[in-house]
This record gives C-alpha cells, structure tokens and sequence, in this order.
C-alpha cells in the first residue's frame, strides 16, 4: 500500500535534530492517513485519532511523513487540525475519487441527468455558503434543505426565463440538437417531487436528485443531518467547507474561464430575491432556515 | 426569400406570391400562438384516448374533467402548499358520476384518477408534456424546436407528503389570464364582490371571491421572497426604504381587507339565512367559506408581517457586525451558478463535472475477497415473518393486597350506612355501633364513607341511574369522639326519581 512514499518526499530541509525515520513512525503515520479516510469520524471523539493529530502539529519531521504517505495513495491533505481532523480528499483519478458512472447510474448514459446531478451539487454548495464570506469564515455554519435547495435553483431558472422572455428570445430547444439546450431549462422542466405507490421520492425528480446528492455527501463527512423537516434538513462541517473552498470552487471556475467566461462582480450581493411576479411556484417550507433568529 | 440585401432586384409587391416564410417577427407571434394551442392539446388527447381504455368510457367527457380538476387545483393552491390529490379526485368524483349516473362509483372513481395522472403525466421522466413546433429564424433557416411544459405539477409538502399545483402555463390558457397587478387586481376584485352581493348575483360574486383569494396568495408570496433572502444576505434586500414601505403596506392592506372581508361576510351571512332558494343558499354558504379562507390567509399574512423586523434585526447582528474578514472566499452564487445556468447544456455540464469530481470527497474502493463472496453467495436469504417476532410471553407478578381495609370490613359499613331513607342518623351514633362489632378499623372506614358522603357524587349518581344515595349534611354540631375531630354529620339516604333521570338523559341525547 505505502510502495510510493517516498515518490514525492523532498529532503527534510536539514533539520538536524529529525532521527531517522523508523518503521513504527511510518506505520503511525499510515494511520493517521486511515483516520482521515473516515470522514464522519470526529478527532475529539477517538483519543488515538487526537494524538496523532497533535503529533503532526508538533513533530514537523512527522507531519512531512503523514502528507508523503497521502500523497502517495493518491490523496490531498487539505488541512490538518483538531477541528476538521486529518481532512483528505481524493486527487483525480486516484483510486478513491468518486465517478459520477458509480455514483448515478442514469447519469452515466443521459447527458441531463448527469448534468442535473452536478447541478445539485454545486447548488448545494451555494445555498450552504451564500455569502463569499460565509466561505471564507471558518467558524460559520452552514445549513440547507432539500426542499430549500430545489427551490433556489428554481427560483434562478425563473429568472433565467423572464430575462429571456424580456429580449423576445425563443429559448425552446431545436430538437435535433439537445446539447444545445439551455442548462437551467433542464432543470426547470424536470419535476420537483411526484407520488409513487410508495410513498417515497422518485429517484429522478429534482428533489429525489438534491436528497440523493444531500445524502451522499453526509456519507462523505461533509454534512451533518439534523433534521427531516423540508425533505431532510443538514448543517454543513468543516470539511465541507475547506472542499469546497480550497478545491471544488476552484476546479469549476477553472473550467468556466476554459469556456471563455469570466464573471466579473463587483462585490454586490448577486443572491438577489425574485422580482415581484404573480407565479406561483412555491414550495412548501421553502424558506430556507440558515439561521434560526435566537441564534449568536 | 427575406434576404435584406435583395434592395435592387424585383421590387417587393411583385414577389408577393405565396410568402411562408415572413420573417421572425411574426413568426414570434406564430409560436406564441402555437405553445398556447399546444397546452390544450393534453386535454383533446384524453378524449381520443378514452378508447383505448379497457371498458366502455365514451360517455365520459375527459376534456369537461380535466378542465375542472385544473380549476379545483387551481382554488385549493394554499400560501404553504398545494392541493391535496387524494382531494381533488373526491371533489371531481361528483361531476364525473353526474355524467355517467348509473356506473358503479369505483369506476368513477377510476375515470378521475386516470384523468388527473394525464394531466400530471405520470409516466414520463419529467412528468410533464412535449409539443415540437418550427420556426424560421432570423437567418431564414426552418427549425424545430421542443416545447416542454407542465399543465399540474407536484410539489413537496410539509412531512413528505406530495401536493398538487397548476401551472402558469395552465393557468394562463386554461383558466384565464391573471396576470395583473396584484393589489389593484384585489381591490377591484373586493368592490366587484360587493356590488354583485349587493345585486343579489351570488354565481357571478362566487367567481369574484375567487379571484379576490388568489391574488390574497400572490400578495403573500411577494412578502416571503424578501424574508428568504434578507435571511440568505441582508445586503441583497433594501431594508431601508424599499422592505418598510412594503411591510407598511403590507400591514395597511391586511387591516384594510379584514375589515372588508368582514363587512362582506356579514352581508353574505344575511344573504344566506334570509334567502328562501336552495341554491342561493347554498352559494351563499360557499361564499361565506371562501371569505372565511381570505380571512385565514390575511392573518397568516400579518403574523409574517410582524415576524419581518425581529428577523432583520437578527440577520444584519449575524451578518453585518461580524468582523470583516481579510480573505475574501468565492462567491458561488455569483460566480459559478449564475453563470453556468444560462449556458449550453454540453458546456453546463463541463463545469457541474468539474465541481462534482472535486466536491464529493472520498470513497474507500470495496476489495472482494473470493472466500467472502463464496460465503454471501452461498447464504441463504433471510426470510421475513409475515407475522413478525414472537411476542414474548408476558411474564405477569401478582401484586400483594395491600389495601387497608378488606372486602368484608366493606360490606360490613354499607351495611351500616344502608340507612332508610326516612330515618337519618348521626355519625356518632354509627361509630358506635361500629365500634360494638369490634372491630376498631370499621369506626375509621365508617368515618371515611360519611366525610366522602359530604360531597356526594350528584352527577355521577344522575348519569348512572342510581336508585338513592349517600349524603351527609353538617348541621352544626361537634363530634365527641375520642378518634375523630370535626362536625358530627347527619348521614342520610336520598332517594332518587330514577325514571325521571332517565328520560331526562334520553332528551339530552
């Protein structure tokens, strides 16, 4: 497992006090690493996983030894502290990075449900830290809904549409060429939730779709589930956040200035409430209770 | 054929000829028509459909039910959540039976169903409708293009629970535009109410109500929007001018359509009480229904009204006194989802995968062992009870009789107290003579039964049926005992007019 340690391990920067590096080092290291690859374990909750923990704060000759043993298998070390634990994340296409394939089987073969999946993600993301701030500040917490998210994304393809409609678009798709359509049309036109002979979500509508990707990411740590009401309530944790911020946000606005798009704000909020509109597509307990009003 | 630069050639009236193609301008207008035709079509396609149902369904007019099951969706959208399906298909049973009087109900009950899982589309991904229309576009070039919408759509409800809600595509073409300003709308709609209820016309006054309840739910809606975003980012929302004045108004317009809507109710009441015809009353009887609904959602209204400031004042605490910090983080909303909502699905998709891939985290791979998958393989599967587990044998301990006095010692003092009815006696006179059979416990059970009798049980005896009872009245006198303290009460036995207490029961009931 640890062949490739020390593949990208540079000299230590001559510290002379570092003994050499025992078998017994390298093996407790490799746990700490085991450690951080079970996110929903909590540091403060395993006394083991803690001292570990302070040993890589203060044994720099340690710590260089953990981050080589990530990287070897594949992982990035996004921080290390008592707080978030050893938070590690898959690099691309190491062996536990997540397919979207293994992820949602539809998604594999229908370019919509893959980009719907994707979309809920990032929608996630942005309802769970709606300020620039919110994302920056390390003890904010953030907390969504399934109901809430579906909602908001809605609430922007509405606007998407009436932007259209303003400049006489015609923004119906041309029917041979689906790739062509308007990505917030895919989810606008896809149903919110549906009753089934057992009474649970379908899978594919857009609410289905959010509880999916609000679940999966509890598996991963990075949510907490503090509730059923608005189809499942959550809180965000550190690790979420430090994903998000060090390298998810990063990765999709790469991709969004490889297209050619640079969007430009000017420090103004851009979550802006819907103009005043006599639709009615509400949803129930939409209101999205980031912060109850009792709270500091 | 359009081609601007054709200035010189032949001038334009001569090649006037057949023209199908004149150009976006009016094709605009084409499709605008033709994405309206194309909403109805869901409503033909059920009665060319009908045939295809197994049985005899051609008396049914699908269309009529489906147009009313649109317009009860429509009237029981609430503020929170949508109208019930299992509702709406009771409500549409009526109509469906009228047509079709001597079916059997579960057939009806079958035509409703089938007639709303079409309008909601139940076997489609999207659960909803696709029309292909072309258009020419401003190149000349023909395209077809997709129309998707939706006629009834499900939404969450509160608890997992799935409601129903009308499009706007529905309501546009199918119920009619209401497309208005929202508090003019209402206030026309009000004086309208009142002039036909004046006028006596309830039919056209119920439509009026109606109408005067949905835009009550816009109104709401309006006022949500702002909250949900003060609470996402006060600085999106302009708490200084622009949210007061709304809430100002706001509360203006519940104060002034309570008392409208009362003054309403009061002349709608008079109108159903003095009306001598069936139907008026039975108009009158739903309007005042309606009218009591507004009245329910102006309250709603108002107590979100009040709830408006407290959270603002909250919010800017949270959000605006933090300390600013000096690393500023993305800002995903604007720079991310923003942007990529508008863009062409196949390069959507290409910043939703670059996020995903990096924004899911870890998953440890599973590694099989052959010796693991022999064992899973080779497990029998584990049946499941119909019936469930066992019920344990409850194991049961006899409690010890610890009560104070025993079942005789019982007898033995209503023997005692079973005096005749014409003949009280004093209590110290009956401790005595419990005292005679010597047993000193019964004088204290015979003390207790004649201090309980102080406050005989009237109503339980009434309800009952019982033929006397036990009284004890203190008259003054002092109990010289040397156990007991207190009045020496004249115990009696009240006979009670049974039959008389019985009929009166009867009449109650």
């Amino acid at each position: 497992m640890t062949e490739h340690v020390d593949r990208s391990e540079p000299d230590l920067d001559g510290a002379p006090t570092s003994a050499a590096v025992t078998p017994a080092d390298a093996a407790d290291a490799a746990r700490l690493v085991a450690f951080g690859l079970q996110p929903k374990l909590q540091p403060a909750r395993d006394q083991e996983y803690a001292e570990l923990l302070r040993r890589h704060r203060e044994d720099p000759a340690f710590a260089r030894l953990a981050d080589a043993v990530a990287a070897g298998l594949g992982l990035v070390v996004l921080e290390v502290s008592p707080r978030a634990g050893m938070a590690v994340t898959a690099a691309e296409d190491s062996v536990f990075a997540v397919r979207m394939g293994d992820y949602a089987r539809r998604a594999a073969t229908d370019s919509g449900d893959r980009f719907l999946h994707g979309l809920a993600h990032l929608a996630v993301a942005a309802l769970a830290f709606p300020r620039p701030e919110d994302l920056a500040d390390d003890a904010y917490i953030g907390r969504v809904t399934v109901n809430g998210v579906d909602a908001f994304v809605r609430q922007a393809c509405r606007r998407l549409e009436e932007r259209a409609e303003e400049q006489g678009e015609n923004t119906d798709p041309a029917t041979d060429a689906p790739g062509l359509e308007a990505a917030w049309r895919i989810w606008a036109r896809r149903s919110a939730t549906g009753a089934t002979k057992d009474a649970r979500r379908p899978a594919a509508s857009t609410t289905g779709i959010v509880a999916k990707a609000l679940a999966f990411l509890t598996d991963s740590g990075f949510l907490q589930r503090t509730g059923d009401e608005s189809g499942g309530t959550y809180r965000t944790t550190a690790r979420y956040q430090l994903q998000v911020r060090d390298l998810a946000g990063a990765a999709a606005m790469a991709e969004l200035l490889d297209l050619g798009i640079v969007p430009v704000t000017d420090g103004t909020p851009s979550l802006l409430p819907a103009e005043d509109s006599d639709d009615l597509e509400l949803v129930a307990d939409a209101g999205l209770p980031f912060h109850a009003p009792t709270q500091p | 054929m359009t081609s601007p630069a054709s200035t010189d050639s032949v001038p334009p009236q001569l090649s006037a000829g057949p023209r199908p193609a004149p150009g976006p301008a009016a094709d605009e207008g084409l499709a605008r028509r033709l994405r309206a035709l194309a909403c109805t079509a869901p409503l033909h396609d059920l009665d060319a459909r009908k045939a295809n149902l197994a049985g005899e369904y051609s008396v049914y007019g699908m269309a009529e039910i489906a147009l009313a099951g649109i317009d009860l969706v429509t009237l029981n959208m609430d503020f929170d959540t949508g109208a019930d399906h299992d509702q709406i298909v009771a409500r549409l049973i009526p109509r469906v039976a009228a047509q079709a009087p001597g079916r059997p109900a579960a057939e009806h009950e079958r035509v409703a169903r089938w007639v709303l899982e079409n309008l909601i589309n139940v076997g489609s991904v999207d659960r909803g409708f696709r029309a292909v229309y072309g258009t020419f576009g401003p190149d000349g070039a023909y395209v077809r293009r997709d129309y998707d919408f939706k006629l009834i759509e499900e939404v969450p409800g509160p608890g997992g629970s799935v409601y129903l809600r009308t499009t706007d595509e529905a309501v546009n073409v199918l119920v009619g535009a209401l497309d208005t300003d929202v508090t003019s709308a209402q206030i026309a709609a009000e004086v309208k109410l009142e002039v036909l209820i004046n006028r006596g016309r309830l039919a056209d006054a119920q439509l009026a109500a109606e109408q005067a309840r949905y835009r009550t739910v816009q109104y709401s809606e309006t006022l949500r929007r702002a909250l949900e975003a003060t609470r996402r980012n006060v600085r999106a929302v302009d708490w200084l001018n622009t949210v007061p004045d709304m809430i100002a108004e706001a509360l203006d317009h519940v104060a002034d359509r309570y008392r409208h809507e009362n003054a309403i109710l009061t002349n709608i009441r008079r109108a159903r009480d003095e009306t001598e015809e069936p139907e008026h009353k039975r108009r009158a009887a739903e309007l005042v229904d309606i009218v009591k609904d507004c009245i329910r959602r102006h309250t709603q209204l108002q107590s979100r009204l009040l709830e408006a400031g407290p959270l603002f004042r909250a919010e800017q605490d949270r959000q605006a006194f933090a300390t600013p910090l000096t690393s500023s983080g993305t800002d995903l909303y604007g720079h991310l989802l923003a942007p990529t909502l508008p863009l062409p699905l196949e390069q959507a998709r290409r910043v939703t995968d670059a996020f995903f891939a990096r924004g899911t985290g870890l998953r440890t791979p599973v590694s099989v062992r052959v010796a693991d998958l022999v064992d899973l393989l080779l497990t029998p599967p584990l049946e499941r009870e119909h019936l469930g587990a066992e019920m344990p044998e409850p194991d049961l301990i006899a409690t010890p009789d610890d009560s104070r006095f025993s079942e005789e010692q019982l007898a033995a003092a209503m023997d005692l107290l079973d005096l005749p009815a014409d003949a009280p006696r004093r209590l110290s006179g009956l401790l005595a003579e419990a005292r005679r059979t010597g047993d000193s416990d019964l004088a204290y059970l015979v003390a207790l039964l004649a201090v309980h009798a102080a406050s005989p049980p009237v109503g339980t005896a009434y309800r009952q049926g019982e033929q006397k009872l036990l009284f004890a009245v203190d008259d003054g006198t002092e109990l010289d005992d040397p156990e007991f303290g207190g009045a020496d009460l004249v115990v009696g036995t009240a006979l009670l007019d049974a039959a008389g207490m019985a009929a009166d029961r009867t009449e109650a009931a």
